[in-house]
């Protein structure tokens, strides 16, 4: 028995310059940026400010910045995936196929669990409570839980790049290739684990969001009061707490056929492999929908926002946004069509998807007909939300035509297939992630992006986005199939060389948003939003100052109707004066906790431990995170008090700027 | 305008290729390409006066424009609400009648409507290369696959190993091959003709070297062609398939004379165990070849 199970310095890939480089590279970026932290003194302020935090503000920030981070990795593999294929026909390219197997299923995992996924949660978390018009969400330490959750899956990920492999599966993956017998390697369990504790994170998330939208908003905001944003995020996380367990189950199995020799899914000893592919999709079907119903909600609050109208039939929204909710757990069959399911089955599931396009459809028409009598406004965030109307129905359409059967035949795993998904994920749920972040930014940090190069990098992501993927449409319709390391058909190169030149523009696109983050910090005076509401907005967010206080709203405010906000701003201006100065008292508010960051620790140590057989580690980390967990339930004080004048000085300062806005604000005509 | 693009792409394509599903030469490619067009053909009447009317909109009720009128008290219309869940149900209507339709015509398992009797062919998938045996005429080939044209094939697929799909592209259907399972799939040549197939599910390593050519030839030329691979070329016995199991990269094309009886059978009822995968750490040894 060894000390460190398999564990050995076989594990760093000294043989393959690539992975080794480019571990090597984010090592040593990512010790500066230690280095540098600890040189220049932030250490405790970041403790104190961001680490132990249980402000969802604070949090939500840190999800996004995650976020965007790995959204850096995920592009790489992307554009070495797009090299390898451009360089490969009738040649080798330039990596082996343990190496490309690897970045395409890295990039499939972390773009879906580490980009889409902390992108739309760390909006959610920031905007929800602002919306709702609370104070906070229902368990704000478990949320510090989460993150560091989620966290510690995408440090695993990254550490395979260093110590080991990664799965060479796919981004889901299928056994009997991700059994022991066919990948003996560490690569699925570093999938396996790096996903089990995320999916706890998430797990927890949707607990807690369920709990924030039923339980806690502000008084008199009725469930049909609710911006769309709360509802599509009801749905998201009612979806969440619905399909994320199947995925730990499923995950789970494949674990211990890994680990203890059972047979859930192997070839042999009764163990079958259809029960992974629908236990797999009854959990990924959902998931697409809880990643684009969140930016669904962006889009009806971005254009409802800037067409200067309420959002076009609210209640016929919520109801389509309830009917996908549902919908989304009957149509998991369709992922596998060409497995020999009998005609009935697959025309059932087949009819079953097209019928989501129903109130699919209907979203997209409510917001046109929002933009119709509207005075609409072309900043960032609505440029990204038309471009998804169009994108999506593109996407959609093609969406549906795959989910007739004898279509699927011929385009299943295509790149036709691939050219939907991303169409649907890049033009619906990035789209809506980046109108979000722009939108919401100013109300984060206290001053907007700046536009112009927004919206630069917008006309790279489109373009981008059409010359990388409309050829992959193309490539389908000719026959080749995804994840091919190389291929001698020579109609397929041109097409594929485009693909590759669309990447690049993309890559542009992502240069100048990191450029104007830069920019925008910089010239954050001129770009400062004094009172708190820089878009004319519609919801409560907008009522409170940019940055919002710690307490959000010195008093919770009195709801009474749709658009709570744009009531109470209407009455502000036709009288204008601000209503009468509230009575301030006193605010308790939860007080930081280190919980989620140590029980990460323990998280990453026990999943490494895992991945790697080192037993006594395993039980050093799960004892660790289980006394992390006792310590935090002992603990004898659980909030703090802000003092009424502090609430009061604060509350005073955000009204006299708007006082002093008032006379300059006209609305629109 | 976007959409109109990708159909000019997708036509344009199809003009100038000799590959891939929109150029079918069969029976059931060419149902199949006529379902996606038509699909298509019925979506896009909604599609395109929705993404034009998106940018019309957005553009005609810009802020700086003073002639479009300014109606914030426009957020609800019964009307509109029926018209809006009405279209798209309308055409989930149809389109879910042609769901229904097609996918009883076209079921895999389905037999091909001819005169002609059927040629069978049993397709395992190993690691990484296909085996074809023809248990009529008692040969198999590897990585390559004769055919009669004019002539319903039914194909049994089965896998050793790992998940793969048989797709030829331009002959329609594809089907996946899963250990222990058998799937069925009935495609049909109508013209003699070299196409394209490969493996359309990711299996590992050697994955995009599991292309194939399937040949559709003259049914004299396939007598010929069966004659001389019965003439020359080992035997596919027990031992051999074994040897054929282990994992190997871009298999060339090959002919065995004769094949033992029933070993598609033995395979699917895994009395011949499944594919040992790599070597390297392995803890399931091969298991040995049951007598039989």
């Amino acid at each position: 028995m060894q000390m460190l199970g398999k564990l050995s310095w076989d594990a760093i890939p000294l043989n393959e310059p690539i992975p080794l480089v480019a571990s090597g590279l984010v090592a040593v970026v990512g010790l500066l940026v230690l280095a540098w932290v600890t040189f220049k003194g932030y250490v405790p302020y970041l403790w104190r400010e961001w680490i132990t935090s249980v402000d969802h503000k604070r949090i939500g920030v840190m999800y996004t910045l995650l976020a965007m981070v790995m959204l850096l990795r995920g592009f790489t593999d992307a554009i070495m995936m797009r090299a390898q294929q451009a360089l490969a026909f009738d040649a080798p390219g330039y990596l082996p196929p343990d190496h490309y197997n690897q970045i395409f299923s890295a990039h499939g995992t972390i773009m879906i669990f580490f980009v889409a996924m902390p992108f739309v949660i760390g909006l959610m978390n920031f905007v929800l409570p602002l919306q709702l018009g609370v104070r906070d969400v229902a368990f704000p330490t478990l949320n510090s839980v989460s993150f560091w959750l989620t966290a510690s899956g995408a440090l695993l990920v990254n550490i395979s790049l260093l110590v080991g492999e990664f799965a060479r599966t796919g981004w889901l993956p299928f056994p009997p290739l991700s059994e022991l017998q066919y990948s003996p390697g560490v690569g699925v369990d570093y999938y396996i684990w790096a996903l089990q504790i995320s999916g706890v994170g998430t797990l927890l998330t949707g607990v807690n969001f369920v709990t924030t939208i039923l339980k806690m908003r502000a008084p008199g905001m009725g469930l049909l009061r609710m911006p769309m944003f709360c509802w599509t995020a009801l749905a998201t996380n009612l979806l969440i707490v619905a399909a994320f367990p199947v995925l730990t189950a499923t995950l789970a199995m494949l674990a211990l056929d890994r680990y203890l020799g059972f047979h859930f899914f192997t070839n042999e000893a009764g163990g079958n492999v259809m029960m992974f592919m629908n236990l797999i999709w009854i959990w990924g079907h959902p998931e697409v929908y809880i990643l684009i119903l969140p930016a669904f909600g962006i889009f009806s609050e971005v254009i409802s926002t800037f067409s200067s109208k309420p959002l076009f039939g609210y209640r016929s929204m919520v109801m389509a946004t309830m009917a996908i909710c549902i919908l989304s757990f009957l149509v998991w069959l369709h992922h596998f069509f060409t497995m020999g399911a009998g005609a009935d089955v697959n025309a059932v599931f087949g009819i079953a998807t097209t019928i989501i396009a129903v109130p699919t459809g209907v979203k997209i028409f409510n917001w046109l007909f929002t933009m119709y009598g509207g005075r609409v406004r072309f900043t960032t965030p609505l440029l990204w939300s038309v471009a998804f109307m169009v994108t999506f129905v593109i996407g959609g359409m093609t969406g549906v035509l795959l989910a007739v059967p004898p279509a699927d035949f011929v385009l299943h795993n295509s790149l036709f297939l691939v050219a939907h998904f991303h169409n649907v994920i890049i033009g619906g749920v990035l789209f809506g992630a980046f109108a979000g972040y722009t939108y919401w930014f100013p109300k984060a940090f206290g001053f907007c992006l700046d536009e112009r190069l927004g919206k630069i990098a917008f006309w790279f992501w489109i373009s981008g986005f059409y010359v990388a993927f409309m050829p992959l449409y193309v490539l389908g319709l000719l026959g080749m199939t995804r994840r091919m390391l190389r291929y001698d058909v020579p109609e397929w190169h041109p097409w594929v060389l485009l693909a590759g030149f669309g990447a690049v523009l993309i890559l542009c696109g992502i240069i100048v948003q990191i450029v104007q983050l830069v920019v925008s910090i910089r010239n954050r005076e001129q770009l400062r939003d004094v009172i708190g509401d820089p878009w004319d907005g519609r919801s409560l967010e907008w009522a409170t100052a940019s940055p919002p206080p710690v307490f959000n709203f010195a008093v919770l405010p009195n709801v009474e109707g749709e658009e709570a906000y744009w009531g109470i701003k209407q009455r502000a201006l036709s009288e204008q004066r601000l209503g009468e100065e509230p009575v301030y008292e006193a605010i308790e508010m939860p007080r930081n906790s280190p919980t989620g960051f140590i029980t990460a620790f323990f998280a990453t140590v026990t999943g490494f431990a895992l991945i790697w057989q080192i037993w006594w580690m395993v039980m050093l980390g799960l004892v660790g995170a289980f006394a992390t967990f006792v310590v935090f339930a002992w603990r004898d004080v659980v909030e703090y008090e802000f003092p009424a004048e502090e609430v009061a000085r604060i509350d005073r300062e955000r009204r006299r700027a708007r006082a002093a806005a008032l006379p300059t604000l006209r609305q629109p005509t | 305008m976007r959409c109109a693009v990708l159909l000019a792409l997708a036509t344009a394509c199809s003009g100038c290729s000799s590959v891939g599903p929109l150029d079918p030469q069969g029976p059931v490619g060419a149902a199949e390409k006529l379902i996606l067009i038509n699909s298509l053909a019925i979506m896009l009447t909604i599609v395109v006066p929705t993404i034009l009317a998106t940018l019309a909109f957005a553009w005609w009720f810009r802020a700086s424009n003073t002639k479009a009128v300014y109606r914030p008290d426009f957020v609800y219309s019964g009307q509109i609400e029926l018209i809006v869940w009405s279209i798209p149900i309308l055409v989930i209507l149809l389109l879910g009648g042609i769901a229904w339709i097609s996918s009883h015509e076209l079921d895999p398992a389905q037999p091909l409507d001819s005169a002609r009797k059927k040629l069978e062919v049993q397709v395992v998938s190993l690691d990484w290369k296909w085996l074809f045996i023809y248990p009529e005429q008692g040969i198999a080939t590897v990585n390559q696959l004769v055919v009669p044209a004019a002539t319903p094939i039914h194909f049994s697929l089965t896998s050793a190993s790992v998940l793969n799909a048989f797709f030829v592209p331009q002959l329609g259907s594809m089907i996946y091959t899963m250990n222990g399972m058998t799937t069925q799939l009935n495609l049909q040549s109508d013209r003699p003709g070299r196409f394209h197939g490969l493996s359309s599910h990711f299996s590992g390593d050697g994955f995009s070297g599991m292309s194939f050519e399937l040949q559709a030839v003259t049914d004299g030329e396939f007598d010929r062609w069966v004659a001389e691979a019965k003439r020359a070329g080992p035997i596919l016995d027990e031992n051999a398939y074994v040897a054929l199991s282990a994992q190997s990269l871009d298999e060339r094309p090959a002919i065995y004379r004769g094949v033992v009886p029933n070993l598609f059978h033995s395979i699917v009822m895994q009395e011949l165990a499944p594919g040992p995968g790599p070597d390297a750490g392995s803890p399931h040894p091969v298991a040995p070849i049951p007598e039989r």
